[in-house]
């Protein structure tokens, strides 16, 4: 029965058989679905990548004003260019752990206030230059410097000196920071030539492939470079082609007709019936990403924390999980962290929905009854206006008089989301609970969204940045984390899963939760198992 | 000067005339619109530093009568400029954006144009038989039907059942012609059903206007042939309205077909001037919007002038 | 006289789908935003033509979305045929720099895509269904404008329009007595053609996202939710678009027969 097994899985990742077929004859054989599957990724493992051909995506997130200096990236499309050609310090891997790339290790002080890469030798720029820890230092004091128009000038506000020592680049901090190396693997610090600063936009890098063609808001191909350092692991792909497909429907079908072999963001109402459909798998993984109803805490009348209690507690978080993400994520608990986050305290309680609560906190909060405007729009998150309206229904049930107000997607991160007092949004998550804090939730922070400002939250945060000892760490997150979901503006219903599809000859796929796709490194790490 | 020539340089006077108004139309629109571009490019991620550094370095900081001056300045040297947000040279990406959208609406023209006014015709020849009801029921539904809704439909059927055509209808200057064609042979189809019936109506009506004249009458007690009474006098005299319409639609095909660029992810100039009018870039939007204004006013000059030529009376003013 | 059979379909289904939209919130079995079942279920007893998707009563929200959808398209017609005729008639029969003024202006308007116009005027004003009506009539107007000052022009220059004026008879008594009844054919004939660009207009607005406010929608709207099922068979998107598909060729035909109708009044052949 095994060397059947053998010989079926085989099949398999040589695409002469798809993925369902083998489960079913599998399951003839007496396998349970579960054992199958795993069979299978052994099975592609024991394959080794295929080297050659060209891989295709069709992602959305892409438009014609996009460029690739890796300063100005906000979006998924330009985020895959970005892997293409580029690489950081360090990667986060799918276990959460830390992996060195441009440095080949990283050292920190006692006081976490000191840290040193220790930077790889003789890897080549496309340019043909090799990289040097200047080359690190001068990038990453494009993004940190006065003229910076970057969009990890945010992270790199704590670091108060930067120096290149041998063959080591150092950081130094004003306050401790235990998660810094985690920082350096934003995707914004793609290690340029000159840092960047001639010609930002160049995409020249020390990633697997070289830029083709580059036709912002359609496509972007690319071509391997022979002089890789790492192809063992990246760049199996002889060439790689981005089609940039913003609308869903289309996005499916290309992949369908078989004209892409990987697509992101597949919409959770269709993601079990595009299953379905032959040649093809969609992937989920549960992730940081979260869907929000954001409150500014100190604008009236949500500076009153008994009405924000009854709109938490009006939300019915299974019903939207089930709706709007069918069952492709998971329910929220108004505090930013998940059980995807090292050091979170599971034991905290999970808000249930309860009409009653809502009705006596809002019946506590005195407020005069008239509309409670909520701002959506279907840019706001996959599924923002449908969300919206289950979230009135439910409200209305309780007494609230919620009203929702559809914006459009044009302006929506300029003129509501941060401006007004109550709207939708979402996060992406962040690799570790202190940066997902520090960036929404610190007083100071620019992205303080709910204006969530209490000074002895600050403290705590900080205070849980320089603490190295990890149960104490959890402890004072665990406390922060409680009085996020009591006191925050943060209506936090429930965590998306990243959802994807990849056709059935794209092998080396596996789960990688910091981001879509593999972290949007789909393209660079799977190969076509029929090229 | 012979009138007519009088009249045509008198049109292309006011065309020039009224893309300039449209130019300071464009501008003022999009100047008003809430957010800027440096707001828009850094998105969720912009911290007020970033904002700060990127509209001094874009140039934001200018009054907005100055900037215009500069823009139209560059513009009379054939300078469109460089888009705000990713730096490239206009003139380059829209060069290759403008002749994707004429390659799509030149095909879709071909086939639709001489399509509705042959099916005018034949409804007007057959009027009230069958070949009529059903030209006029078929073209009515196609047109009742939301044109993502025909695209969608025929993603469905055509692409994915049949696998006969792409679904995406992104083109390149490396492909064929025979490529391209069958990359944009959906898209095609659903603009030819979306323009057809406009046309055709259009075209029914207005021979069977000039039909009740007194000189069909005459005509058909000469002993005409209903074809040869179309062709020789109703057809002509309903030239005017026939040819609006079809400059009508010919300036749609060119200018309106943003949503079959979303759902085909074709890339012509409605999705490139979308992009650019969410992100506040105004030299692309007033370079889009100048090459849209040049468009509609030649299409309506040849409308105008065609009408004029048409029309004995106006040929020939007393 | 006879009324055609086509003309009575056409009749019968206009009158309906109005009836039905004068009356909604008494046919309706649901409320228009009330969550009743799961997602995307098939047609049953309980929900006629199944659930939209997030488990609203698809047949409900058909019934409000024709009432949305039917009351702004008639609102924006009338504003954009009224608007658009009388200021085409009377270009065409003015004339000289008022035609000229009144034609460029138009020619501005129009030079400027009007979806793209519509979008940049609906990220500065509130998306309401009054700033909705007169976006889409006055927009519209400028294509019903270009339609009857061609017509018009055409009949200005006949003689029975000359006899009038050097009768010394007013712009208003020649519009309304002379221009609009020879006018007449066409613009009915693009009266329902209007319509129907007004219903998969404010359809458009609502796939970018700009239409009306949720949790109401048009039938345009419901498409735009449903759409993702297209492809996997599920028919949730298509009924609406039936409906827009059956109420625009109603309209028709009864604007035919109206186009009928009135060539036989002028005594010529039916």
């Amino acid at each position: 029965m095994n060397d059947q097994l053998k010989h079926l899985s085989e099949r398999v990742t040589k695409g002469l058989m798809t993925r369902r077929e083998f489960v079913g004859r599998a399951a003839a054989l007496g396998v349970t679905a579960a054992v199958a599957n795993s069979m299978l990724a052994t099975a592609a493992k024991a394959e080794g990548p295929v080297k050659g051909g060209t891989i295709k995506i069709g992602a959305s997130g892409g438009e014609s004003t996009n460029t690739q200096d890796p300063a100005l990236t906000a979006s998924e499309v330009p985020l895959y260019n970005l892997r293409h050609w580029g690489e950081t310090l360090v990667d986060v891997g799918a276990d959460g752990s830390l992996e060195m790339r441009m440095a080949e290790s990283v050292e920190g002080t006692a006081d976490a206030k000191k840290w040193v890469f220790k930077i790889r030798k003789g890897i080549p720029f496309s340019n043909g230059k090799d990289m040097t820890p200047d080359d690190v230092l001068m990038t990453m004091q494009r993004h940190s410097n006065e003229d910076s128009q970057s969009g990890a000038l945010g992270i790199m506000r704590g670091i108060e000196n930067m120096a290149v020592d041998g063959d080591n680049f150092v950081v130094e901090l004003s306050t401790g920071n235990a998660d810094l190396p985690y920082l350096m693997a934003d995707y914004h610090l793609m290690i340029q030539p000159g840092g960047g600063m001639d010609n930002p936009g160049a995409g020249i890098g020390t990633g697997p492939y070289t830029i083709e063609f580059d036709e912002p808001g359609v496509r972007h191909g690319f071509k391997r470079r022979d002089d890789y350092w790492d192809s063992e692991n990246r760049g199996h792909a002889e060439f790689s082609e981005q089609l940039v497909l913003n609308d869903a429907t289309a996005r499916t079908a290309a992949l369908q007709s078989g004209q892409v072999h990987m697509i992101n963001r597949v919409d959770p109402k269709v993601a079990g019936l595009l299953d379905r459909a032959p040649n093809l798998t969609v992937k989920s993984v549960a992730g940081r990403g979260h869907y929000v109803f954001i409150m500014h805490v100190d604008t009236a009348p949500f500076d009153n924390n008994e009405l924000r209690l009854a709109l938490k507690y009006a939300i019915n978080r299974e019903e939207m999980v089930d709706k709007i993400l069918r069952g492709y994520g998971s329910i929220g608990n108004d505090m930013p962290i998940n059980g995807s986050y090292p050091l979170f305290d599971d034991t905290i309680p999970q808000r249930e929905f309860s009409l009653e609560k809502a009705a006596e906190h809002y019946k506590k909060s005195g407020h005069d009854g008239s509309p409670i405007i909520l701002r959506t729009a279907d840019g706001a998150f996959p599924g923002a206006v449908d969300a919206a309206a289950l979230f009135q229904q439910s409200a209305q049930a309780a007494g609230i008089p919620l009203e929702i107000k559809r914006e459009p997607n044009d302006g929506y991160w300029s003129e509501v989301w941060n401006v007004q007092p109550f709207c939708a949004s979402y996060w992406g998550g962040r690799p570790v609970q202190d940066q997902m804090y520090s960036t929404a939730y610190l007083s100071t922070a620019d992205w303080n969204d709910t204006r969530f400002k209490v000074p002895e939250f600050d403290e705590m945060l900080l205070a849980a940045r320089a603490e190295i000892d990890e149960a104490k760490r959890k402890d004072i997150y665990s406390k922060m984390g409680r009085m996020l979901r009591d006191e925050g503006g943060l209506i936090l219903p429930m965590f998306n899963d990243f959802v994807g599809a990849i056709g059935n000859n794209v092998g080396g796929y596996y789960d990688d939760p910091n981001g879509p796709l593999m972290n949007n490194k789909a393209p660079i790490k799977c190969w076509l198992t029929d090229a | 000067m012979h009138p007519i020539v009088k009249l045509v340089a008198q049109r292309l006077a006011l065309g020039l005339l009224l893309l300039f108004a449209a130019s300071i139309l464009i501008f003022a629109g999009t100047s008003i619109l809430p957010g800027d571009v440096a707001q828009q490019i850094l998105g969720q991620a912009a911290t007020p530093e970033a904002l700060e550094n990127l509209r001094r370095e874009l140039g934001l900081n200018e009054p907005a009568v100055t900037r215009y001056f500069s823009w139209l300045g560059g513009i009379l040297q054939g300078d469109l400029g460089t888009a705000l947000t990713n730096g490239r040279d206009i003139a380059e990406s829209l060069s290759s954006r403008l002749s994707n959208t004429l390659f799509l609406a030149f095909w879709a023209a071909v086939i639709a144009v001489p399509l509705a006014i042959f099916l005018g015709l034949l409804a007007v020849r057959y009027k009230d038989r069958w070949p009529d009801k059903i030209i006029s029921g078929v073209t009515l539904t196609t047109i009742s039907i939301p044109e993502f809704m025909i695209g969608y439909v025929l993603i469905y059927w055509v692409s994915i059942k049949w696998g006969m055509f792409s679904s995406v209808a992104i083109i390149n200057d490396s492909m064929t012609l025979g490529q391209k064609l069958n990359a944009i042979a959906i898209p095609v189809m659903v603009l030819t059903l979306v323009v057809l019936a406009h046309m055709m109506r259009m075209t029914r009506a207005a021979i069977l206007n000039v039909m009740q004249s007194a000189y069909i009458e005459t005509a058909e007690l000469k002993g005409l042939g209903m074809l040869k009474i179309i062709r020789k006098h109703a057809f002509p005299n309903a030239i005017a309205p026939i040819v609006n319409v079809v400059m009508l639609n010919l300036a749609y095909l060119v200018v309106g077909v943003v949503v079959v660029e979303v759902v085909f992810a074709y890339p012509g100039m409605g999705q490139y001037l979308v992009d650019h009018v969410s992100k506040r870039d105004v030299p692309v939007v007033q370079a889009c919007g100048l090459i849209f204004a040049a468009v509609y006013i030649g299409l309506n000059l040849i409308a105008d002038i065609v009408s004029i030529l048409a029309n004995p009376r106006l040929r020939h003013p007393k | 006289m006879r009324i055609p059979i086509s003309a009575l379909i056409g009749l019968f289904f206009t009158g309906l789908f109005f009836v039905m939209a004068i009356i909604a919130p008494l046919i309706a079995p649901y409320g228009m935003a009330e969550v009743v079942g799961d997602v995307w279920e098939a047609p049953s007893d309980k929900f006629l033509l199944g659930t939209d998707s997030i488990g609203r009563d698809l047949l409900s929200r058909m019934i409000y979305g024709g009432q949305t959808t039917i009351f702004i398209a008639t609102a924006a017609t009338i504003l954009s045929f009224v608007t658009g005729s009388v200021l085409g008639f009377f270009a065409a029969v003015s004339g000289g720099w008022v035609d000229q003024v009144i034609s460029r202006f138009v020619d501005l308007i129009m030079s400027i895509p009007s979806l793209i116009f519509a979008l940049v005027v609906l990220s500065v004003m509130p998306t309401t269904i009054p700033i909705l009506i007169i976006l889409m009539g006055l927009l519209d107007s400028t294509r019903v404008y270009r339609l009857a000052r061609a017509v018009a022009v055409d009949i200005t220059v006949m003689d029975y329009v000359e006899a009038a004026r050097l009768r010394g008879e007013k712009i208003g008594w020649i519009i309304f007595r002379e221009t609009l009844p020879n006018a007449l054919s066409p613009l009915v004939a693009e009266m329902g053609l209007r319509f129907i660009f007004m219903v998969l207009f404010v359809s458009t607005l609502s796939f970018l996202g700009l239409g009306v406010q949720p949790p109401q929608a048009d039938w345009g709207g419901i498409v735009k939710e449903n759409k993702e099922g297209i492809n996997y068979g599920i028919s949730a998107a298509l009924y609406p678009a039936y409906a827009i598909a059956i109420l625009c060729i109603s309209i028709n035909l009864v604007a035919d027969w109206v186009l009928n109708r009135t060539t036989s009044l002028k005594g010529g052949r039916g």
